[in-house]
């Protein structure tokens, strides 16, 4: 690792000053995704602000059908809420089976959302709920938040706060670990809103990064039906490619966890 | 044999230190004057090495020095051998190309060292070797061996003309030949064995420390065979005289074949602590540096053809081989493809007639050698995928296939060098096939169809050879090393007892399997014997573990030493007693005259022997003894592996649902500790079966480099295994062992794999047998 100055912030607005003040800061939430990067040296920012210090930064209210998760929130905090577990047990079951338990109990949703790991579980969430991203700011919908593999709509000294959605009728998340790294290799989430508004959202399959599958609601006309998937054809060409899974074989793969997730949604 | 002695479930003593985190690794030694080293590697497979300029790290702080291959080879050391060498059939010698410590001229793989920085600490060793500018000239990198061969391939040695490091050949090409063409039914496969990185848990390290008045050297190092290291890095790398150099294989954290060699990063810090003029010098490898230089195994192309007459025997098995060596020739890996594996291709069967070619090939690819089995698992994997292949094509049940080959009488002589002593093969399969409930399959397949998926039951009876190995014999197949153990054992006068090995245990549980012994001897409790391993100091010599040869060769050594301090316990104790030898007993830490109630505490004789106030006329006083043994045959562990796998033609996802294994190991001192063994076997065969592969991309860049990409068997990958053993004692050694610390490993890759080829119904798949895989093979079909 390359040396760094390490500090931590009070608020919002001293992590965004902070950030303005530092040659190539970074934010730094759980550790998860950054540390492993700049213990290789593939990172190297010059000031680290760490901001799981910020009050009420972890916090998660249910409220009703409304739901804020601070971006403090790490993974474990977010399976095991009990209140969310009545209202979106679909986000509280896609939590729990990211990393293992040491990366569940540091990592955290601000810092999955921001990285926008393509293979990572949460954006998909975020489209299917459409949900909303509040940073220091401003407040983001999340199809405009993911804007490409690793990228965001946010700005340099720009931190989310937290997310907020309305929790959909149902929902369900059907996820393909890649073996290796158990990231997602396809992770489908469909969340049916009702007035048939149904989401879909796909992670780890495309090169460019999570996206929406407009064709698959499309198809379902409003109503979870995992037969009305067969006729989608999953376009390879926009799928990636490494040794664990050709474009062709994740292709199908978001079929098959498409459906899955379909099925489980219509319970 | 007592609550503690041979047979007993005695619970591991040194895991109250491992799982306590006590275990002191090579990396938790700490000496005054420590330095760090850190290796500047190359980032390409193939490249001329131009210049390299150390100006700006050599101002960085901390930095002591900073040395290159030339500098190393100036000073004498020597290049890195291979202890076994190889004729081709031409009878010419391998071609074996030079491999220094530290490249000199070329670089040949990603992660081949080309220079070295010793810092005061380990961040600052690590920043000036990223300061280090090597200038390359980038050259063409070869990686897939069959490619390596061609004519305009890049060349990596001057010594191995189109790569070839020999051409070598085993049994009656003629005969085997005419025995195929003359068969009834003949079936042929072309088989791969993919390429694994042993991925011990601890990676490894070496401490060197120099101590200039004495002119003395000591090597705190992650080694499965101290002595070995020491007789290498004197006699063939000159670092100095055995004499003036002590090398402690301290705690070592798992090695798998991985920890047998002399790596270059030992020989250099070595020699730098001499060199840059520091006490000592400290390199612990990242898990990156792991994957790309530790040794890896397997990685074999096979063609294979096999004859059957009208009565489903077999008449022929001929194979072709190529194996991948990598970039250099590590330490054993010439024997690897040949006598440790094509000398187990009869496999559990009567077959007349065996030929096997093997060409060995250079590529731009870290080096492979020995990994849990070694030559073993191809072999396994060639045999038993061709019985499972073969019975499908013939129309017959694989048991039966495999049954009516099977040798019954023993001794029984293969054409391929190997005589196997005992066995009974039929029990183990019986016994598997019983536990797997067989004759159940086709209900159970049913129902998995009904949910959907593809279910399948595929078979293994491996054998192979362990107890490495009879000196005289290895010596004629060219080893450099004799493969003898040795023991000494050290009573004191209090009568606690001191076992001195020259196997070296790093997970095996040696500290408690070896204590069994005396246990068992004397009845002595475990808390009084201590197990010593894995310091040239302290034990006579030894030639390590590994080849699942320290039960029946470590332990026959430590039997002769016992047999030795029996006898000469009785002697003093029938002086004490005034009793005739013949009549004396030891027994639960009593000495006593048989039928009588003389007799002597087991401390008072062993006290006696130390006072020397009361010995027989002209015996010499105390009590310890030494042996070596050299064994006279291999040790032939076998059994029958069987696997049940449910395939999701979704996803091509496999979940083995019940894996059974019957193994025969001969005589078993500790069943638990056998059975650990076997658990971590089917663990790493399996990972191989459906996980593990290291790929390179076409220009050397390892692709699976970290956990991120190379899938590592995780628990919650394997079922809850089914082992049992049957027994046929091994006349080979005093203790009747076979050996059970590959055998997992070895046995179980072609039960995997058949068993989902069985599901998908068709042959055409290849390890691993990832979800991606198995996908595409039922999408390809036959
Ligand atoms: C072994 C392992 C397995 C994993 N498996 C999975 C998996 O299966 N699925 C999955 O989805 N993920 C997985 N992850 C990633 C994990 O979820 C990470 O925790 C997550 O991606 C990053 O969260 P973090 O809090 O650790 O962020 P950090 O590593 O601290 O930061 C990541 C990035 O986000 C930025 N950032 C952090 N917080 C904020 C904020 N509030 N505002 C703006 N920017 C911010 C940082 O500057 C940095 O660029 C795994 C990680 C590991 C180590």
């Amino acid at each position: 690792m390359y040396e760094t100055s390490y500090s931590r912030a009070k608020d919002a607005s001293d992590a965004a000053k902070k950030m303005r003040a530092a040659d190539d800061g970074k934010f730094l939430a759980g550790g998860m995704t950054l540390l492993p990067t700049m213990k290789q040296r593939l990172a190297a920012p010059s000031d680290l602000i760490d901001v799981t210090q910020i009050k009420d930064i972890d916090d998660i209210n249910v409220t009703r059908k409304e739901v804020t998760i601070g971006a403090g929130a790490t993974h474990a905090a977010v399976a095991s809420h009990a209140k969310l577990m009545k209202v979106c047990p679909s986000i509280c079951s896609l939590a729990s089976h990211i990393g293992d338990p040491a990366v569940r109990h540091r990592g955290t949703i601000g810092g999955s959302i921001a990285n926008n790991d393509p293979a990572a579980d949460y954006p998909a969430a975020m489209i299917a709920l459409d949900a909303t991203i509040v940073t220091n700011k401003r407040k983001i919908r999340a199809e405009k938040f993911f804007t490409g593999m690793f990228e965001t709509a946010l700005k340099d000294d720009e931190m989310i706060k937290a997310v907020t959605f309305t929790a959909p009728k149902s929902g369900a998340y059907a996820k393909f670990p890649n073996p290796a790294s158990r990231y997602a290799m396809a992770g489908v989430f469909v969340a049916d809103h009702g007035k048939k508004d149904i989401r879909v959202g796909v992670t780890g399959a495309s090169s460019d990064g999570v996206y929406r599958a407009n064709d698959m609601e499309k198809a379902m006309g409003g109503k979870l039906s995992s037969e009305a998937l067969d006729g989608c054809e999953v376009d390879e060409g926009a799928m990636l490619s490494d040794i664990h899974g050709s474009a062709a074989y994740r292709a199908n793969l978001v079929k098959v966890m498409a459906k899955r997730a379909v099925d489980a949604a219509a319970g | 044999m007592g609550i503690e002695g041979i047979g007993a479930r005695v619970l591991r003593k040194e895991d109250k230190r491992f799982i306590t985190g006590k275990g002191r690794y090579t990396d938790d030694h700490k000496v005054a004057g420590m330095h760090y080293a850190a290796f500047v590697r190359s980032p390409h497979a193939h490249a001329k090495i131009k210049k390299i300029n150390i100006k700006d790290a050599s101002k960085m702080s901390g930095v002591v020095g900073i040395f290159n291959g030339k500098e190393l080879t100036g000073d004498g050391i020597g290049n890195i051998i291979c202890g076994w060498m190889i004729h081709s059939k031409d009878g010419s010698p391998m071609n074996m190309g030079a491999w220094s410590a530290l490249a000199t001229e070329y670089v040949r793989y990603v992660g081949d060292a080309v220079a070295v920085v010793i810092a005061e600490t380990q961040a600052e060793a690590t920043a000036a070797a990223e300061a280090v500018d090597v200038d390359y000239k980038v050259l063409k990198a070869v990686i897939n061996p069959e490619e390596a061969m061609a004519d305009k391939a890049p060349q990596l040695h001057p010594e191995a003309a189109n790569n070839i490091i020999y051409d070598w050949e085993i049994g009656e090409e003629a005969a085997t030949d005419a025995a195929i063409a003359g068969a009834a039914n003949v079936v042929e496969m072309e088989i791969h064995n993919n390429r694994l990185v042993p991925n011990p848990m601890e990676p490894r390290s070496a401490l060197a420390q120099y101590d200039a008045a004495e002119d003395h050297f000591t090597l705190h190092t992650t080694s499965q065979n101290p002595h070995v290291a020491r007789l290498v890095l004197s006699a063939f790398y000159q670092v100095a005289p055995e004499n003036k150099l002590r090398v402690i294989a301290p705690d070592v954290g798992g090695g798998f074949g991985s920890k047998i060699y002399i790596y270059p990063e030992e020989i250099v810090c070595l020699w730098a602590a001499k060199k840059a003029g520091v006490e000592a010098v400290k390199w612990t490898s990242d898990r990156s540096e792991a994957f790309l230089t530790d040794a890896h195994g397997r990685d074999h192309v096979s063609k294979a053809t096999m004859g059957f007459d009208e009565n489903n025997k077999i008449v022929g098995f001929k194979v072709d081989t190529i194996a991948n060596l990598g970039a250099y020739m590590s330490l054993f890996s010439s024997s690897v493809p040949t006598y440790l594996y094509a000398t187990l291709l009869s496999g559990q069967y009567n077959i007349q007639n065996i030929h096997c070619n093997v060409r060995t090939v250079y590529t731009n690819t870290a080096p492979v050698d020995a990994y849990r089995g070694a030559g073993r698992p191809e072999a396994t994997y060639l045999v038993e995928r061709m019985m499972e292949t073969a019975a499908r094509q013939l129309g017959v049940d694989p048991a039966e296939l495999r049954r009516a080959n099977f040798v019954t009488e023993f001794p029984h002589q293969t054409p391929v060098i190997m005589c196997y002593d005992a066995g009974d093969y039929g029990a183990s399969m019986d016994a598997a096939m019983e536990a797997v409930d067989y004759a159940g399959f086709e209900k159970r397949r049913k129902k998995s169809a009904k949910k959907g998926m593809l279910r399948g039951i595929g078979m293994s009876c491996y054998i192979e050879a362990c107890g490495i190995a009879p000196s005289a014999a290895v010596g004629s197949l060219g080893a450099g090393v004799g493969l003898w153990e040795s023991a000494e054992v050290r009573v004191n006068p209090v009568g606690t007892v001191e076992i001195l090995t020259g196997s070296h245990s790093h997970g095996q549980g040696h500290e408690t399997t070896f204590g069994q012994l005396v246990s068992d001897r004397f009845g002595l409790p475990s808390e009084n014997i201590q197990v010593v391993h894995g310091d040239t100091d302290k034990v006579q010599f030894g030639m390590g573990t590994y080849g699942s040869r320290s039960g029946a060769v470590g332990m026959s050594a430590i039997e002769k030493a016992l047999d030795k301090v029996e006898a000469k316990a009785k002697k003093i104790a029938a002086h004490m007693l005034e009793a005739s030898e013949g009549d004396i007993e030891i027994k639960d830490g009593e000495v006593s005259v048989k039928g009588t109630d003389k007799k002597l505490l087991w401390h008072e004789v062993c006290l006696g022997a130390y006072t020397g106030h009361n010995l027989p006329e002209g015996m010499e006083p105390g009590l310890k003894e030494g042996a070596f043994y050299d064994p006279t045959n291999f040790t032939f562990p076998a059994g029958c592996y069987i696997c049940e796998v449910e395939v999701d033609p979704n996803t091509g996802t496999t979940t083995i649902e019940k894996f059974v294994a019957a193994d025969d190991f001969g005589k078993i001192i500790n069943p638990m500790i056998v059975e650990g063994q076997v658990h971590g076997g089917l663990a790493q065969g399996i990972g191989q079966a459906l996980m593990e592969n290291a790929v390179y991309d076409e220009s050397g860049q390892l692709l699976s480099a970290s956990y991120m990409d190379y899938t590592m068997p995780r628990a919650d990958d394997l079922p809850s295994f089914d082992v049992s053993t049957t027994e046929t004692a091994c006349p080979g050694n005093p203790l009747g062992i076979k050996g059970c610390g590959e055998a997992g490993a070895i046995g179980s890759p072609p039960a995997v794999i058949n068993a989902i080829t069985n599901a998908i119904g068709h042959n055409n798949l290849s390890m691993p047998a990832s979800p991606q895989n198995v996908w595409a093979a039922i999408k390809a079909g036959e």
